[in-house]
């Protein structure tokens, strides 16, 4: 059998499957589903950063119209465990205190859920919650990461300490390799805290109905989330349902196992009705999971002509109060690019992780690569400086060359493919260096400093290769292979089915291009379906820039077996051999007899007939578990150009241009679109977006008046170009791109930031880059 | 119902009359009231303005949604433009930002790129980074565009 010589989808910018119902309203996200008899819960949550319960005093609540229940963390004593940690490093330990749906005893951050109240109407649960009167004895509270390792007060007193855990990651002589530095530079580097802030807050809408249970919940990976449900009820696995409706965005937020996902549950089956959670914004930016948060002491040694011989990072990672599912995972996955681009014999990164009265941190977009593509793109610039050599010309020379890939590196891990320089020369095709600085000439009359910054990047995602990652690997307790089952309908329409979970990201449409393609049909007939636990076979969700490399690449599989069979039947018909079968112009036919062919809709009338060769069974169906052989690396060049105004500190994105690699291109409106977002959320946090908390660890930023996330008016149109260099890690040569945007974007704006502000003396600068940072950092370089 | 309040609403061409609380948000009216879910809330910190007008203060008004912009088969410019340009991923703040693009529209049919992003200074996106949606936009304003209102 061998493959079709066209693509008449696959690479093509097809307009999306999934518009239509998005475009007229008429998509169901978690608030658009209803239920009969179904009660509303409103959360009860501490106003203090750390605390011991003394009480809560429910009974004004229960008095109200309406009310049918409050229920705190005593009342759910039949969990079957609290909520799920699940890295498990071997020889590491750490320190992982219970963290249930609703608090026991005390609370450890401002948010942390302490009673829920269960009502008819949804605006007077939330009048009854205010009658919720809790007593709460304050404890002392610990927000700073470096005072929270160096002793008391202690998040978790029972643990004697406020470390989580330390992990290294240590590749090549990191000694010899200083030792062989003739120049050595080091910086402190921050990454500070964001939030996801989908536009969609999380909810969810659990029904418990004799003895099985069904939970309608806004997540990213619904199989995940049915797994802990069945095992933190006590129901079996069989009988419980996890459907993820529409998803209003997810960015790593809702990669998660949460509190409420399971307290929902919880109350359906002990009220016997539906209960219905529609999280609000402020408590979306207090209670989800927050991103980053990574303090560094970078140290980078070199010879004089920039060639880099070692490099250590260490990191302390705030992890806020509890460990959630991946907590203390997420400054690994830096770990193993913190080399980034480049051929560095000897990389070393140490992280400590801490608890501090905060909300917990978990996977936020990118995961541990931005902050570990953020120190070495800033770093390579800083050794520029200090070496007088230019800052792409340093990078040049520490390039892995292309005939080095697959390249080991020395963190361990073989980068599949890669062309930096290639990346970088087009990304130059986009840039007018004379014309540039004529313009930079010309503003600073005006007080206004522009400056441009580049980030050379490559990233680590396609997650992931299980013998790497599972157990014995890594740690991660779970397989994270992918599973696709494509079925052929009696008509020749197909259904493929993905365990992956999208949520904007188009792979209805791009997994039909694929399909289509395979199997000589037209998208319009391929139906994906997702997200639904009891449709399908098992999946692992949507994350990690997964979905494509590892879920398409099923999806592809799986299809290639349905051709198989397709090309068997269609021998037997044709009186051929089914390796001479091929499908071309929408039929499955004879080499070199394309007219004397059988359409998809034909074989499938055969298979289901019953009609098929002797020895095979009817139908038209195939299902695949892809657990993919490595990683995929996607790789690039961004070039950021910023305006800074002297006398307000205000950066300006200007102008950003950004060329990426992510192997063969399925549908290159959605890489697109990726890579804008992608940058756009790496603007926001190295411009506009902090999350922070004041020394008593009250969240400051818990709305969107005070979290600024970019909007329209503050963000430039992208240029987007790309090179191809295909993977060899699949059989369609993709990568992901989801993060990669994002990864790249912090960098190309800090160094653009540092090459505006030289001439006023600034040579280094931490994100966030706010005016006031700036103007700040302006003033102290003019004294 | 005592303490509520009876508020008259055309809706999409749809005359309706509910009895609400004085605090009972437009949006929550027109999401739970009247089933109309296409209007979404994601803020509810006056970033929006979605949770700053209550259903009391749309009394005797004509409403439009999305819902009432354009239907399969006969889609608003907008709508069209929206779907051609990829300006939407999740779609969360799609019908927000598409009702904000037509309101624009209606007064200001042929805008710069810097009016189409003032204009939707207040309607957020995480997903697009606003580049497909202004080009959507722009795009929607070359074609001949009815104006904003409630369609048969």
């Amino acid at each position: 059998m061998s493959a079709t010589a066209e693509t008449p989808h696959v690479g093509r910018p097809l307009r999306r499957k999934e518009d239509p119902r998005l475009i007229t309203g008429r998509a169901r996200y978690i608030d658009d589903i209803t239920m009969p008899g179904t009660l509303w819960a409103a959360i009860v949550r501490s106003p203090e950063a750390h605390a011991r319960i003394a009480s809560i005093e429910s009974a004004a609540a229960l008095e109200r119209p309406g009310i049918h229940a409050v229920y705190t963390g005593e009342d759910m004593h039949d969990l079957g465990g609290p909520l799920p940690m699940a890295w498990a490093p071997p020889g590491i330990e750490i320190n992982n205190p219970p963290h249930w749906p609703l608090a026991r005893g005390t609370v450890k951050h401002v948010g942390d859920p302490v009673a829920v109240v269960l009502g008819e109407d949804r605006y007077a649960v939330v009048d009854a919650a205010e009658d919720v009167v809790v007593e709460y004895e304050p404890l002392p509270v610990v927000t700073d990461p470096e005072a929270a390792l160096n002793g008391a007060p202690f998040v978790h007193e029972e643990l004697g300490t406020n470390k989580v855990h330390e992990w290294s990651l240590a590749g090549g002589d990191l000694e010899a390799g200083f030792a062989d530095a003739e120049v050595t530079i080091e910086r402190r580097v921050i990454n500070h805290r964001i939030a996801g802030a989908p536009i969609e807050p999380r909810g969810v809408l659990a029904d418990y109905r004799a003895g099985s249970m069904t939970l309608y919940t806004s997540t990213q990976v619904p199989h995940f989330v049915r797994l802990f449900a069945a095992l933190l009820l006590g129901i079996s696995e069989e009988r419980v349902r996890v459907v993820a409706p529409e998803v209003g965005g997810g960015f790593g937020a809702k990669l998660q196992v949460c509190g409420e996902e399971i307290l929902a549950c919880w109350c359906s089956r002990r009220t016997g009705h539906p209960v219905k959670w529609i999280e609000t914004r402020s408590e979306n930016m207090a209670v989800t999971h927050q991103g980053r948060d990574q303090i560094a002491h970078v140290k980078l040694g070199a010879k004089r002509d920039g060639t880099i011989t070692a490099y250590h990072v260490k990191i302390l990672a705030d992890l806020g109060a509890y460990n959630m599912m991946m907590t203390p995972l997420i400054p690994s996955l830096g770990a193993f690019v913190m080399g980034g681009c480049y051929k560095i014999p000897a990389v070393t990164t140490d992280i400590t992780g801490v608890f501090t009265n905060k909300c917990p941190t978990d996977a936020i977009r990118g995961a541990g690569r931005p902050e570990a593509t953020h120190m070495i793109e800033v770093m390579i610039d800083q050794l520029a400086a200090e070496l007088g050599i230019d800052r792409l010309e340093v990078r040049r020379r520490n390039f892995i060359p292309p005939e080095d890939f697959p390249a080991a590196v020395a963190t361990g891990v073989v980068y599949d493919s890669g062309n930096y320089a290639g990346s970088l020369d087009k990304l130059l095709t986009h840039l007018d260096q004379a014309a540039f600085e004529a313009e930079r000439e010309r503003l600073r009359a005006q007080g206004i400093y522009r400056g441009i910054g580049f980030s050379t990047y490559t990233e680590i995602c396609g997650l992931a290769p299980s013998r790497i990652t599972g157990p014995t690997g890594v740690g991660v307790g779970a397989g994270l292979w992918e599973s696709a089952m494509v079925r052929v309908h009696n008509t020749g329409a197909v259904t493929v089915y993905t365990g992956t979970s999208p949520h904007g990201q188009g792979l209805e449409t791009a997994f039909a291009q694929i399909v289509a393609d395979k199997l000589g049909v037209d998208p319009q007939v391929v139906e994906v379906v997702h997200g639904d636990t009891a449709i399908g076979p098992e999946g692992r969700g949507t994350y990690g820039s997964r979905s494509l490399a590892n879920g398409g690449e099923a999806v592809a599989k799986a299809t290639d077996k349905v051709v198989l069979k397709a090309a068997k039947i269609v021998a037997a018909e044709l009186e051929a051999a089914p390796e001479d079968i091929e499908v071309r112009d929408g039929k499955f036919s004879v080499k070199g007899s394309p007219d004397k062919g059988l359409t998809l809709a034909e074989v499938a009338g055969i298979a289901y007939i019953g009609a098929v060769p002797e020895g095979m069974e009817p139908g038209l169906e195939e299902t695949t578990f892809n657990d993919p052989e490595n990683f995929v690396f996607p790789f690039g060049a961004h070039a950021c150009v910023v305006d800074v105004d002297a006398a307000t500190g205000k950066v300006s994105v200007v102008r950003y241009v950004a060329v990426d690699d992510c192997g063969n291109p399925v549908n290159p409106l959605l890489i697109d679109g990726q890579v804008h977002g992608g940058i756009a959320f790496g603007i926001g946090q190295a411009l506009y977006e902090h999350v922070q908390y004041d020394d008593e660890g009250q969240l400051v930023t818990g709305t969107f008046v005070d979290y600024t996330l970019p909007t329209a008016a503050e963000l430039p149109s992208f240029e987007t170009d790309h090179t191809v260099t295909p993977s060899p890690v699949n059989s369609m040569g993709v990568k992901g791109v989801g993060e990669a945007g994002t990864i790249a974007a912090s960098a190309a704006v800090t160094n653009a930031v540092i090459d505006a502000l030289r001439p006023l003396g600034i040579s280094y600068i931490n994100m966030p880059l706010s005016p006031m940072r700036v103007w700040q950092a302006i003033e102290e370089a003019g004294r | 119902m005592s303490g509520h309040v009876a508020v008259s609403l055309n809706v999409n061409g749809v005359q309706h009359r509910l009895e609400v609380e004085p605090r009972r948000l437009l949006v929550h009216a027109l999401r739970d009231d009247l089933g109309l879910t296409g209007t979404h809330v994601g803020c509810d910190t006056s970033n929006c303005g979605a949770c700053t007008v209550l259903a009391v203060q749309a009394d005797g008004a004509e409403v439009t949604t999305v819902e009432g912009l354009g239907s399969e088969g006969n889609l608003h410019p907008v709508q069209e433009a929206f779907w051609n340009d990829h300006g939407l991923q999740c779609g969360y703040c799609t019908p927000g930002m598409m009702m904000a693009a037509a309101g624009l529209l209606a007064e200001n049919p042929d805008p710069t790129e810097a009016e189409v992003r003032h204009a939707l200074e207040g309607n957020l996106c995480r997903c697009t980074g606003y580049h497909n949606i202004v080009r959507a936009v722009m795009d929607a304003a070359k074609q001949k565009s009815p104006t904003v209102g409630a369609s048969s």
